[in-house]
């Protein structure tokens, strides 16, 4: 069974999507896989969202922008707008519940897993750490990576400077994992 | 009878090419080339220079000189002067060039090399008229003077003042010497020669740009026969472009 | 898998340059390449080497000229109006058969475009660009691996043929992230150019570095000796041809869109649909040989760019005895994606 997975990862900016798009292709390039990150760039950033697509997969990866992605993670309402509708029939989505009306969210068409990442973050003790509480229920839902091959990739990501926060970026990535499960 | 003694007074020096040059009569290209010359010779760079020719006149320098050289598009001279430095710092660089190229279409070169403190001499020649296309308007030409792009004469109005390069050069960070010589008199070609010789002690001793604006006579294009043309860098060019010392960070108090 | 690093493909640009032995780096903002001047500025330094950020793209490239004239390695890079600017120099370096590298992460145009990705400057970085009769070798990287690997290429073949290589990429090339295995390539040493580079004249004649050749007869010869070089080059033909061997229909696309035509094929595949890919590597010299050998098989062509239409030219006169090729464009301004490119497939493989 071949690997294959993309996600288009969206939020406000200053949220962290960024970031966890790059947590999510180090974890994949750790685990032996091919991956692409593409970040939205430009004047387009200054918009609603801002958001980055990734691709995962086992054969070397043709395009690495994709229109109608097998997946999401949904951090604000204007990523929910824009993006909902594109993604694929049986697509996965993981919405960020603390700031989008879960009743916004189809549930027929397409999956839509509710994880309270803010409120989640707020209890860990950090608010800022929602994008970490993302990842992890993400990787818990679609099961394309283990969950700890991120927590072992925060450290290709986060900055020396911020490197005492990686214990507390783990714990919120196992939180949204263990909301999930 | 006594024996014929020769004794040698004047000769070509070593730098440069013994050759005709395509300079039209009374023209002072030759004069600063023999300046350049010589000091390449006094100083011993002719085995470590590398010369950035430019476009116009002086576009065959490089037949004249015994040096390495490089050809530059037009006004290019000191990015490509800066490209060669940066890549051999251990050479010397100069470039070469006339008003047009360095005043006009070289201007943002010029000026950031310069500001950069590029290690690198610039020698350039002020002869108030484009030369080698047919003797067009030159950033530099005088108003009220004719060329063939302002028949009626440079209007102040119309083309603006002449621009004064050294005293602008001379504000720039990073140059160590700019200063402004004539070519019309033996006296004047004197301090040309210590002023180019104080531009390439800069360099060599590593202490910023180098800038030397020569005032030069272009009968041909100006019209009038060589003593003519002398008579006019005095009267008219001078008094516009005055002579001098601009800057000199090796003395004290040495700029004007 | 420890000796992966994960970078975008500008970044994979430079790191390939600093690998084979690049001294000097002349850059000037724009976007989507900035990334390329913002690693050299410290990257080169520490590497021993020289950064200088011009006044202008015309002063960078003329700043490669000078460093070029003189043996050593060095780089330039822009984006499209950028790259305008840049041909003044380009034709020089061409036409005084000085060796440089010049990188092009092609944005949208014409004007100012915008700085999304774009294919509009295939003609010009494959006709020469500037005035007169030159060629560049021109290398376009579909991954950051390949931009890694032909930026070390680009800088052995701009020595080899003395003329400068283009790096043609586009924004999402340069914007995108992917794992590269770097290596390290065996360099020349100093003595690279020492035939003919600017180094003094101590004891040996002086060196003269031109384009202008003003004598009887001289200029005809110099284009005679630039002529044998590009068919000289002409040996260094690269490029990728994934299932074409069974297919019916090949799809030509090079660079990003080459890669993002490989998903649809790959799809189409999937499906039943005997397609295939063909993508250039090197743009010029164009791999016509082997296109044409697939056109002699009787099989149908589809070229798409992201542009109106710039490369199918280089398709069609490749095969223009034998085959023809369907064209489909990706508007610039627009983002290209593999699922728009499956009905004009469709289409050209029922011949329609």
């Amino acid at each position: 069974m071949s690997t294959y997975l993309d996600a288009i990862i969206a939020g406000f900016g200053g949220q962290g999507v960024m970031l966890i798009g790059n947590l999510l292709a180090y974890s994949g390039m750790n685990q032996g896989l091919n991956v692409t990150y593409i970040p939205v760039y430009g004047p387009e950033m200054r918009g609603g969202t801002a958001n980055c697509t990734v691709v995962l997969s086992d054969e070397d990866i043709g395009s690495p922008i994709i229109h109608r992605p097998k997946s999401l993670i949904i951090m604000n309402r204007p990523s929910l707008d824009k993006f909902q509708a594109r993604l694929e029939d049986g697509g996965v989505q993981i919405i960020n519940s603390s700031l989008v009306d879960a009743e916004l969210a189809e549930t027929k068409r397409v999956k839509s897993v509710f994880v309270p990442a803010n409120d989640i973050a707020d209890e860990i003790g950090n608010s800022r750490m929602a994008n970490m509480v993302a990842i992890g229920a993400y990787l818990q839902a679609t099961g394309v990576i283990p969950v700890q091959a991120a927590i072992d990739s925060l450290e290709n990501v986060i900055s020396a400077h911020y490197k005492k926060l990686i214990p507390m970026n783990a714990k919120a990535i196992e939180a949204g994992a263990a909301h999930v499960a | 009878m006594s024996e014929l003694q020769e004794k040698l007074v004047f000769d070509r020096p070593e730098s440069v090419i013994d050759r005709p040059t395509h300079y039209c009569p009374g023209c002072h290209h030759g004069v600063a080339h023999r300046l350049v010359g010589e000091l390449l010779d006094e100083m011993k760079l002719r085995e470590e220079s590398i010369l950035i020719g430019s476009i116009g006149c002086s576009v065959f320098l490089y037949n004249y000189l015994d040096i390495d050289a490089v050809e530059a598009p037009h006004g290019r001279a000191p990015a490509v002067g800066t490209g060669v430095k940066r890549a051999r710092p251990d050479k010397f660089v100069l470039t070469y060039q006339g008003d047009g190229d360095l005043a006009s279409i070289g201007m943002a070169e010029i000026m950031h090399a310069a500001n950069r403190g590029e290690r690198i001499c610039v020698v350039f020649v002020n002869n108030t008229v484009y030369g080698m296309t047919g003797g067009q308007m030159a950033p530099t030409t005088l108003v009220g003077q004719r060329t063939t792009t302002c028949p009626g004469g440079r209007c102040r109005d119309k083309e603006g003042l002449p621009i004064k390069m050294t005293e602008i050069i001379s504000q720039l960070g990073g140059v160590a010497f700019a200063g402004r010589a004539s070519l019309d008199s033996v006296k004047n070609i004197r301090t040309a020669k210590k002023y180019l010789r104080k531009a390439f002690e800069c360099q060599v001793q590593d202490r910023g740009f180098g800038f030397v604006e020569l005032l030069s006579a272009c009968p041909t294009n100006w019209k009038m026969p060589p003593v003519k043309a002398n008579e006019r860098i005095r009267e008219e060019m001078i008094p516009y472009f005055p002579l001098g010392v601009y800057k000199d960070v090796t003395e004290e108090g040495g700029a004007c | 898998m420890a000796d992966k690093i994960f970078i975008k493909g500008n970044e994979a640009v430079a790191r390939g340059a600093l690998a084979a032995g690049c001294k000097c780096f002349f850059g000037y903002p724009i976007t989507p390449q900035n990334d390329i001047p913002e690693f050299m500025s410290q990257a080169i330094v520490d590497a021993g080497g020289e950064f200088v950020q011009a006044e202008s793209e015309v002063a960078a490239a003329n700043m490669l000229l000078g460093a070029g004239a003189t043996g050593v390695r060095a780089m330039t890079s822009s984006s499209s109006p950028g790259v305008s600017l840049k041909q003044e120099a380009i034709s020089y370096m061409a036409g005084s058969d000085i060796p440089a590298v010049v990188v092009n992460m092609n944005r949208g145009g014409p004007g100012l475009g915008d700085i999304g990705p774009a294919q509009g400057d295939y003609y010009q970085s494959t006709r020469g660009g500037g005035h007169g009769d030159y060629r560049l070798l021109v290398y376009a990287p579909a991954t950051a691996q390949e931009a890694y690997d032909l930026t070390i290429k680009a800088f052995d073949m701009a020595f080899k043929y003395r003329n400068p290589v283009m790096i043609l990429g586009d924004a999402i090339l340069g914007q995108m992230k992917e794992p590269i295995e770097p290596w390290t390539p065996e360099l020349p040493g100093e003595t690279e150019g020492n035939d003919w580079r600017l180094d003094g004249a101590k004891d040996r004649e002086k060196r003269l570095i031109k384009s202008l050749f003003l004598d009887e007869g001289a200029l005809a010869g110099q284009n005679q000796r630039l002529q044998a070089k590009y068919e000289a080059m002409q040996g260094e033909i690269q490029y990728e041809a994934f299932e074409t061997e069974d297919a019916d229909l090949i799809v030509c696309a090079y660079g990003s869109i080459g890669r993002i035509a490989k998903s649809a094929v790959r799809k189409m595949r999937q499906a039943g649909h005997k397609v295939g890919l063909f993508r250039p590597i090197t743009l010029y010299p164009f791999p016509a040989a082997p296109l044409l050998e697939l056109a002699k098989q009787g099989k149908r062509f589809l070229t798409i760019e992201h542009n109106l239409g710039q490369m199918v030219d280089d398709v069609r006169l490749s095969m223009r005895t034998v085959a023809d090729s369907d064209f489909f464009p990706v508007y610039p301004g627009n983002l290209p994606t593999p699922d728009e490119f499956e009905a004009p497939i469709l289409k050209s493989l029922e011949g329609k």
